[in-house]
């Protein structure tokens, strides 16, 4: 078990609030047909790609944007966007901007070869473009791919043809759809038969230039009895306008395949007065195609203004399972909706559900699940476990778990629970010497415990860290 | 001038008054036993001296080394010095002990960090002294502990902590001989020129393993009587009523 080591001397202002000055190739706002050719041009994407992408708009065009997670925000003028914004100089490691390696050095990204030994095969996306993946030669002996989606669909078009769309289908909700559209970068896993990826496969997003969109579309596909975790963080620097990050991930997950992917979400979130920050809308969703396989889902969801999120999986193949294991946190005026679902189709799958939403400030922080199990699923099994931690008086939680079942023979278990950090424990703690500040804190993170013990080590000790940053401030 | 000086000490919560009038001063070597009846104020006392948010002191003064600390938070208190043993400690679920203790060493250490190896060791060598397995360490903090199992938390941190002066409130309640025995041997461990014991009880039985210097007796938020180990035995044969009518005849 890890020793969360903690260190209080850091600063509450977003850390990654910084701006990056680079030339960049920047396409005029607006969205249209020729803008998605221009899109698909810029990445030398093959016909068949264009016309996907057209069709998705085309889709996208006669959607409308959903309001049933009643958000409050303002109406998106997806006219006024830029979709597409990269930086200008070669995006070659070896001769990449020192701006951006700058960028990179603050963000604690390791770029260069010292880093080889690390543990974690990084790609990285700024803006649009994927700008260098490690450990390259190394995965590549192993027959595993790791590379941006861009570069798969050049150098992979079969399996890309194969695999794209299939979990998440481009019509299947308005984000979605436009992300199907404009998808710009994102990474591309592919797990061979039989190989257990050594690495942690990581990737981090970062929005740099004003009123860009970023469109991340990640493909992860694990094949027969492979295994592999993949990482994903993200931030953006401090803006007071509002920008979009409309993301689109699938997990595939074949025969015996063992996928477990995690997420620290750190977006900007606006200020205290809940201006500026990311709009954060995502659809991620695994399918357990195989016997016997699995995926699982860790999110930390620390930032964006506005998060839309469910992580879900359908649990196909005989024997499958799904997890998702969620912490996620709100202050200020952060508005978060975020859960997932488990759909439940092969024999004898399980799925196991653990959420930990924290809420501060004036933040609404919501769970939203579905457990479905359809006719023939015999023996599906669910455990759920959503609890809400508040902080203050002025912020809000709210739990909504929605259960289908077809199959009697399902066993389905939910457990919920909502408290506020008792005087009690504040007192207890205090009484030991501890600070207001720092016994708030070992409450919210012995509440998280269960979530961060799913996280890889050295990312469960960032994602801890990260929490008391922003969890100063937040109280008393 | 007695290390911790209760003076005159009124407290209430909400329009309660529960302490009306309590004085009390000990030093630094000495051990104190505090007895009276259920509801007499004894844990208020200790909440009040700790600096519960619940209670508001309306009159008098608690002095510790010859400052008030009625101003201070409680774990500024903690910090100067003073450790409680709680009747009824919380769980704080998820928090493992040894980074609990870690992080309430720190804090007393002088560089803000105490070096992990002593601080292993030591807790181990206490733990061992508790009779507390060493996987005890990985627990969360009182989740789902037994009633004893509380108590030698409550024991072991105070010996972590090395206060000046310390409250113990019914540590002994509920235990069974073993883990009493337990408790008075880590009590008698921490005894000594460099801490002031006030030992809170409901049965006279632990003062037969811990002997303390005095014996005060809490009524209805006020101490009616004092005395030496003596009036632990008088108390023993002749219980509250003779308090009582001991009370009514001096008024
Ligand atoms: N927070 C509180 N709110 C209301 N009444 C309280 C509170 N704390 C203590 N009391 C009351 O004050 C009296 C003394 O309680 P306590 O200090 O717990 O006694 P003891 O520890 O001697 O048994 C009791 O009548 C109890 O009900
Ligand atoms: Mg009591």
């Amino acid at each position: 078990m890890p020793e969360f080591e903690t260190d209080s001397n850091l600063v509450q202002e977003y850390k990654y609030g910084f701006f990056t000055d680079i030339e960049t190739d920047t396409i005029p706002k607006g969205l249209n047909e020729e803008v998605i050719a221009i899109i698909s041009a810029k990445k030398n994407e093959p016909v068949w790609m264009l016309e996907w992408r057209l069709k998705a708009f085309r889709r996208w065009q006669k959607m409308k944007n959903p309001d049933w997670a009643f958000l409050d925000m303002p109406e998106i003028d997806f006219q006024d966007i830029h979709y597409y914004s990269a930086p200008k100089e070669a995006v070659d490691m070896k001769d990449m901007d020192p701006e951006l390696l700058k960028t990179f050095e603050r963000l604690g990204i390791p770029m260069g070869e010292r880093d080889a030994l690390s543990g974690v095969a990084m790609d990285v996306v700024f803006d649009s473009v994927s700008v260098g993946t490690t450990h390259k030669e190394m995965l590549e002996e192993l027959g595993i791919i790791f590379c941006s989606i861009s570069e798969a669909i050049q150098e992979h078009p079969e399996l890309v043809k194969q695999y794209l769309g299939t979990v998440v289908p481009p019509g299947d909700n308005f984000y979605a759809a436009l992300n199907s559209a404009v998808f710009t970068d994102g990474s591309f896993c592919y797990i061979p038969k039989g190989v257990t990826c050594p690495v942690e496969l990581s990737t981090y997003f970062r929005i740099n230039a004003a009123d860009t969109g970023q469109f991340e579309r990640t493909l992860i596909v694990c094949d027969d009895n492979a295994t592999c975790s993949y990482l994903e963080g993200c931030t953006a620097p401090a803006r007071d306008t509002n920008q979009l990050h409309a993301a689109v991930v699938e997990i595939v997950a074949l025969e015996n395949a063992d996928v477990k992917y995690s997420t620290v979400q750190n977006w900007y979130a606006g200020d205290e007065e809940g201006k500026g920050g990311i709009y954060n809308f995502v659809t991620k969703r695994g399918h357990c195609r195989g016997r016997k396989s699995k995926i699982s889902w860790t999110q930390v969801e620390v930032g964006a203004a506005i998060t839309w999120k469910y992580p879900s999986c359908v649990l196909e193949g005989d024997g499958s399972v799904g997890e998702f294991y969620s912490v996620a946190f709100t202050n200020n005026h952060m508005q978060a909706d975020t859960g997932t679902k488990m759909i439940h189709v092969g024999k004898n799958t399980s799925s196991t559900i653990i959420s930990k939403g924290i809420s501060a400030g004036k933040s609404s922080n919501n769970y939203r699940g579905l457990v479905k199990v359809v006719e023939g699923a015999a023996n599906a099994r669910n455990h759920s476990i959503c609890d809400s931690l508040l902080i203050g008086r002025d912020c809000s939680a709210n739990t909504f778990p929605y259960i289908e079942s077809e199959d009697d023979s399902a066993h389905l278990a939910h457990e919920a629970t909502t408290s506020t950090i008792s005087e009690d424990q504040l007192f207890y703690l205090k009484s030991r010497g501890l600070s207001e500040e720092d016994a708030a804190s070992m409450v919210v993170k012995g509440f998280c415990k269960d979530v961060f013990k799913k996280l890889p080590l050295e990312f469960s000790v960032e994602a801890i860290k990260l929490l008391e940053i922003k969890l100063e401030g937040s109280i008393g | 001038m007695s290390y911790l000086q209760i003076k005159n000490l009124h407290a209430r919560t909400g329009d309660i008054e529960i302490l009306k009038g309590v004085n009390l001063e000990i030093n630094k070597g000495e051990v104190h036993a505090l007895m009276g009846p259920n509801g007499s104020g004894k844990s208020t006392l200790s909440s009040v001296i700790m600096g519960h948010p619940d209670y508001e002191v309306t009159e008098g003064d608690i002095l510790l080394n010859g400052e008030s600390i009625l101003e201070m938070d409680p774990d500024e208190r903690a910090l100067a010095g003073l450790f409680l043993c709680f009747q009824y400690p919380v769980a704080i679920p998820g928090v493992s002990i040894s980074n609990f203790m870690k992080k309430a060493v720190d804090a007393r250490h002088p560089e803000g960090k105490a070096p992990a190896g002593p601080f292993l060791k030591e807790m181990r060598e206490n733990m061992e002294y508790l009779d507390m397995d060493k996987a005890f360490a990985n627990r969360g903090l009182n989740e789902g502990f037994s009633g004893g199992e509380k108590k030698r938390m409550e024991i072991l941190q105070m010996m972590m902590f090395k206060p000046s002066i310390a409250i113990m409130d019914e540590t002994d309640s509920g235990l069974d001989i073993d883990a009493l025995q337990v408790v008075a041997k880590g009590v008698n461990k921490m005894r000594g020129p460099d801490l002031g014991l006030l030992v809170i009880t409901h049965y006279e039985r632990i003062l037969t393993y811990i002997n303390p210097q005095f014996l005060h007796i809490l009524m209805e938020g006020k101490i009616v009587m004092s005395g030496g180990p003596e009036l632990v035995k008088t108390l023993e044969e002749k219980g509250y009523d003779w308090v009582r009518e001991q009370i009514a005849v001096t008024a």
